[in-house]
C-alpha cells in the first residue's frame, strides 16, 4: 500500500456515492417514462428533449420546497427517521462488486470499495436497520394514518427478511464464501451462473425483494388509495425526498444483489464457452449495469401491471409460502452439496 | 382493565381521502386493520338539485341534471325528460328515441370505464385506469361532436333530442363499436384471471340476493348478487323493447361478481349500439312539444336503468306554474351506498376502498 | 494510536447512548438510542477484527429484537405522559443498595484482572482468507456443541410459549 492508499477507497467512495444518487434520479425518470408507455401514454416530455432533465427539475423542486413539520409531531424523531432510511440504503453499496479490477492510470484498481468476508450478510444487516426510517416515520408523524402505514411496512420487512435471509444461506452454501467477490468468483470457476444452480432461490429472493423495496404488488405501506400517502404522508420537501431517494437506493441494491448472486455479476455471459469469447471486451461493469437495469425494468414493469396484495394475504404469502419454500430448499442444496 | 387493554382506533376515511370517489366520509372504527364499524357521512356535496328544480322552468332543469351524476350526465337527462314527457303524454319520434337508447348505452360504457379505472386503480393496478381512460375519451369526443360538450351534455330535450345527430356519427359510432371490442380483453388479460385481482375481490363484500333487495340496491350490485332485474328489460323505456340483449348476472354477490356483471355490460352495450345503428329510422328528432311546456296537474314517477342502478325522478306538477311543484329524485348511487356500513364490517382496511369501488357511487348523485 | 482512538471513542459513544437510553423522556427514544448504541458496539467489533460477530449483532439485535421492542413500546402506554408515572411504592433505597454492589463488583473484576498477570493471552484471529466466520461455525459446532443445543432448545421453548399465548388471546 503506498502512501496515497487511503485516497483510494474515499474517490471510491465518492463515484460510487454520485453515481447511485444519479441512478437513483434517473430511476425515477425510467419509471415514469416505461409506466408511461405501458400505458399509452408518453410521460414527462417537456424538460429537456423527451423529458430527459425532468430528474434535475424534480430534485431542485425537493430541495426548494417548504420543508414542513407538523406541530404535534415528535421533532427528533421526524427529522432522522428519513437519515435512517437513506443511510443504510447508500451504505449497502460499499460491498456490492461493480466490477473486477481494473487498470487505472498504470494502476491495479479494484471496482468495488470493500471486498467484506461477510459482504452478504453485511448488506442483510444494513437493509434490516432501515425499517427504522418507516417506523419512526410512522411513528413521529403523530398521525393516523402513517401510523397504520409504518405498521404494516415494518411486519412486512420483518416477515420477508426471513424469507430472503435463507435464500441468500441457499446462495452462500452453494458458493461456500460469503463474500460478494467470491460469490462472482465462484460462478466463474464452476462455470455456471447460480440461476441455473438456484432458479428458486432467483424467484423466492426476488418476489422478497419487491416486499423489501415496498414496491408493488407489496406497495402496501405506501398505498396510496388506502392510507393517503403511507408512512410519508406528513412529510414533505427534502425529508420527503430522502425516502422517495431510500426507497429506489433500495431498488438498486436489490437489483445489484440478484445480479451478484444468480447472474454473475461482472462476467460476461457465458465467459467459458470459446466462440462467445468476444463479449469480453465489453468491460465488466457495464455488463453489471447492464444486467442491474434489466432488474430494474422488471421491478417497473411489475408495477405496470399488478394489483395490490391486501395485508393478510401479504403476511400469508411471506409465512407461508416463502419461508416454507425457503427453508425446503435450503435443505436440499445442503444435502446436495454435502453429497456431491 | 386487562392486561393487554385495547382501543379502538377511529379514522377518517375522507372528505379529502383518494379513493373515496369524490366527498365521501367514511367513520371507520378499526381493531387493528380490521373494520369493527363504520359510519358512512354524506352531503359534502350537497347543492340542493331537488329543490333547485322547484324554481327552474322545465327546460332548464335538463341542465340541473346533468349535474347529478356528472358521469353518465345523458342518463340522468333521459331519466328526467321521459319523466316530463310521460307527465304530459309527449309522443316521442322514433328516431329519437333510438338515438337516446345510443347515447344511453354509449354514457354507460363511459361510466364503466371509469368505474373500471378508479376500481382497479383503488386495488392497485394502475395500468387499467388509464387503458380505460384511453377509451372513455373516444366516447367524449363522440359526444362532443353530437352536442359540444364532454361531461354536462344537457344531451336531451323534452320532447326529443335538442339536435339530430351530425352526418357520420353513426359511422363513427360503429368504428368504436368495433375498436372497443378489441379493447374489452385487454382489460380482462390485466384483471379476470390475475392471481391478486381474484384473491381481493373474490369472496369480499358478499351480499345475498334477498339481503340486496332488502336493502333496495339496484344496477350491477344486485344483478352480481343473482337478481336478474333491470328496468331496461322489465319497464323498457325509451327504445330497449326493440332490441336483442342479455341481463348478466353473478351468484356469489362479491365484488368479483359486480366485476364480471360490469364487463359483461360492456358487451351487451355494444350489442344494443349495433342494433341501433343498423336499424336507425328515419325522421324528426323533436315530437309535438308546446311552446310552453305546462304540464297538467298531477305526479308521475318513471325510472331508466342508469349505469349505476335504478334512477328514478318523482315529479309532482300543480297544473299553474311553469316549474315543478315538487322534484325528487331516487338516485342508484345514494341507495347502493346504504349497503357499505353492512358491507365493511368486519373486513380490512384495504378491503373499504375496493367495495366502495365496487359499488360504484358518484358522489355528485348521493347528494344531489 | 489510531485504534486506541477509535476504541475510546466508541466507548464514549456507547456510554453516553447507554445514559441517554434511561434517561431519555420518551420510551421511544429510549429504544431509538438503543439501537444507536448496538450499532456503536457493533463497530468496536469490526475494530476487534470481528466482522462476523458485527454483523450479526446488527442483524439480530438493532435489526431484528429491537424492532419488536419498538412496536411494543410504539403500542402500548401512547398517552399516558411520562410524568404520570410517579410509582409511590418504588423502593429507591434498594435500588441504590443494589446498584452500588453491582458497582463495587465491576471496579472488583477490574482491579483484580489488571493486577493479576494475564492467564493465556487469547489468540487474536489472524486475517485469515474465510474471516472468522468460519471459526466461530467451527467452534459453536464442536467445542460448544451442547451448549448450542440448549440455547436452540430454549429458543424453541419460548417459541412454542409465544404462539402458546398469541392463541390464547383469540
Amino acid at each position: 500500500m503506498t502512501s496515497m492508499g487511503w485516497l483510494l477507497p474515499l474517490v471510491q467512495i465518492l463515484i460510487v456515492l454520485n453515481a447511485v444518487l444519479i441512478a437513483v434520479t434517473y430511476m425515477v425518470l425510467l419509471e415514469r417514462k416505461v409506466i408511461a408507455w405501458a400505458q399509452s401514454r408518453l410521460g414527462p416530455m417537456r424538460v429537456g428533449p423527451h423529458g430527459v432533465l425532468q430528474p434535475i427539475a424534480d430534485a431542485i423542486k425537493l430541495l426548494l420546497k417548504e420543508d414542513i413539520t407538523p406541530a404535534r409531531a415528535d421533532k427528533w424523531l421526524f427529522t432522522i427517521a428519513p437519515i435512517m432510511s437513506l443511510v443504510p440504503a447508500l451504505i449497502a453499496f460499499a460491498v456490492i462488486p461493480f466490477g473486477g479490477h481494473a487498470r487505472i492510470f498504470g494502476r491495479d484498481v479494484p471496482l468495488f470499495i470493500a471486498d467484506v468476508n461477510v459482504g452478504l450478510l453485511y448488506i442483510v444487516s444494513i437493509t434490516s436497520i432501515g425499517v427504522y426510517g418507516i417506523i419512526l416515520a410512522g411513528y413521529a408523524s403523530n398521525s393516523k394514518y402513517p401510523l397504520l402505514a409504518s405498521l404494516r411496512a415494518s411486519a412486512q420487512l420483518i416477515s420477508y427478511e426471513v424469507a430472503i435471509t435463507m435464500m441468500l444461506v441457499s446462495v452462500i452454501v452453494t458458493a461456500g464464501t460469503l463474500s460478494m467477490v467470491a460469490i462472482v468468483e465462484a460462478q466463474l470457476h464452476n462455470h455456471v451462473w447460480f440461476v441455473f444452480v438456484q432458479p428458486v432461490a432467483l424467484v423466492v429472493l426476488f418476489i422478497g425483494g419487491l416486499a423489501e423495496t415496498n414496491r408493488t404488488p407489496f406497495d402496501l405501506a405506501e398505498a396510496e388509495q388506502e392510507l393517503t400517502g403511507g408512512f410519508h404522508t406528513e412529510y414533505s420537501g427534502m425529508r420527503f425526498a430522502m425516502f422517495f431517494l431510500a426507497e429506489y437506493a433500495n431498488m438498486i441494491v436489490v437489483s445489484a444483489v440478484v445480479t451478484t448472486l444468480f447472474f454473475g455479476g461482472w462476467l460476461p455471459p457465458f465467459p467459458n464457452v470459446g466462440w462467445l469469447a468476444f463479449l469480453g471486451w465489453i468491460p465488466g461493469w457495464m455488463w453489471f449495469l447492464v444486467k442491474c437495469f434489466v432488474f430494474l425494468y422488471v421491478f417497473v414493469w411489475i408495477r405496470a401491471t399488478l394489483p395490490r396484495y391486501r395485508y393478510d394475504q401479504l403476511m400469508r404469502v411471506g409465512w407461508k409460502v416463502l419461508i416454507p419454500v425457503a427453508l425446503a430448499n435450503l435443505f436440499v442444496t445442503a444435502i446436495l452439496k454435502v453429497w456431491l | 382493565m386487562s392486561l393487554f387493554d385495547t382501543d379502538e382506533l377511529v379514522i377518517n376515511m375522507g372528505p379529502q381521502h383518494p379513493s373515496t370517489h369524490g366527498v365521501l366520509r367514511v367513520v371507520l372504527r378499526l381493531d387493528g386493520e380490521r373494520v369493527v364499524g363504520a359510519d358512512v357521512v354524506i352531503g359534502y356535496l350537497h347543492r340542493g338539485i331537488e329543490k333547485l328544480s322547484e324554481h327552474r322552468d322545465w327546460q332548464q332543469i335538463v341542465m340541473l341534471t346533468d349535474r347529478m351524476d356528472y358521469v353518465s350526465a345523458a342518463t340522468s337527462n333521459l331519466g328526467y325528460c321521459e319523466t316530463v314527457e310521460k307527465l304530459m303524454q309527449i309522443e316521442v319520434p322514433r328516431r329519437a328515441r333510438y338515438i337516446r337508447t345510443i347515447l344511453s348505452e354509449l354514457q354507460r360504457i363511459a361510466s364503466h370505464n371509469l368505474w373500471l379505472g378508479t376500481h382497479a386503480m383503488d386495488i392497485g393496478a394502475m395500468t387499467v385506469f388509464l387503458y380505460n381512460f384511453r377509451e372513455r375519451e373516444l366516447i367524449l369526443d363522440l359526444f362532443e361532436e353530437f352536442c359540444g360538450a364532454r361531461l354536462t351534455y344537457s344531451s336531451m330535450r323534452i320532447g326529443g333530442l335538442p339536435l339530430d345527430i351530425p352526418s357520420g356519427w353513426a359511422r363513427k359510432v360503429s368504428a368504436f363499436c368495433d375498436l372497443f371490442e378489441t379493447k374489452i380483453p385487454e382489460y380482462e388479460d390485466l384483471l379476470t384471471h390475475n392471481r391478486i385481482w381474484k384473491e381481493r375481490t373474490r369472496n369480499i363484500g358478499v351480499i345475498s340476493g334477498a339481503d340486496a333487495i332488502a336493502i333496495g340496491l339496484t344496477g350491477p350490485p344486485l344483478r352480481g348478487s343473482g337478481v336478474p332485474r333491470d328496468v331496461r328489460k322489465d319497464e323498457p323505456y325509451a327504445a330497449y323493447d326493440e332490441f336483442d340483449f342479455d341481463v348478466p348476472i353473478g351468484s356469489a354477490g362479491d365484488i368479483y361478481d359486480r366485476y364480471l356483471v360490469r364487463l359483461e355490460e360492456f358487451r351487451q352495450s355494444l350489442r344494443i349500439i349495433r342494433q341501433a345503428i343498423a336499424g336507425l329510422p328515419e325522421g324528426p328528432v323533436v315530437g309535438k312539444v308546446p311552446r310552453l311546456i305546462k304540464p297538467p296537474a298531477g305526479e308521475t314517477y318513471h325510472a331508466i336503468e342508469s349505469p349505476k342502478g335504478e334512477l328514478g325522478f318523482f315529479i309532482v306538477s300543480d297544473g299553474r306554474s311553469n316549474v315543478p311543484y315538487r322534484f325528487r329524485v331516487r338516485p342508484p348511487s345514494f341507495c347502493n351506498l346504504q349497503a357499505l356500513p353492512r358491507l365493511i364490517k368486519g373486513h380490512l382496511v384495504a378491503d373499504v376502498v375496493a367495495m366502495i369501488g365496487s359499488i360504484d357511487i358518484v358522489l355528485g348523485e348521493v347528494d344531489r | 494510536m489510531l485504534e486506541a482512538i477509535a476504541f475510546y471513542g466508541l466507548a464514549a459513544l456507547i456510554l453516553g447512548f447507554g445514559v441517554m437510553v434511561i434517561t431519555a423522556r420518551s420510551a421511544v427514544h429510549s429504544v431509538v438510542f438503543l439501537v444507536l448504541n448496538f450499532l456503536a458496539v457493533a463497530v468496536v467489533y469490526v475494530v476487534l477484527g470481528a466482522e462476523f460477530l458485527a454483523v450479526i449483532q446488527v442483524l439480530v439485535y438493532a435489526g431484528g429484537i429491537v424492532v419488536l421492542y419498538l412496536f411494543v413500546v410504539m403500542l402500548v402506554n401512547q398517552k399516558r405522559t411520562p410524568e404520570a408515572h410517579h410509582d409511590p411504592h418504588r423502593k429507591t433505597g434498594l435500588g441504590i443498595m443494589l446498584a452500588s454492589a453491582v458497582l463495587a463488583e465491576v471496579t472488583a473484576i477490574v482491579v483484580y484482572t489488571a493486577s493479576a498477570p494475564s492467564a493465556s493471552p487469547i489468540p487474536v484471529s489472524s486475517p485469515v482468507v474465510g474471516g472468522n466466520t468460519e471459526q466461530v461455525g467451527w467452534l459453536l459446532y464442536t467445542d460448544y456443541l451442547i451448549a448450542f443445543e440448549v440455547a436452540s432448545m430454549l429458543l424453541l421453548a419460548a417459541m412454542v410459549g409465544a404462539i402458546l399465548f398469541a392463541r390464547r388471546m383469540d
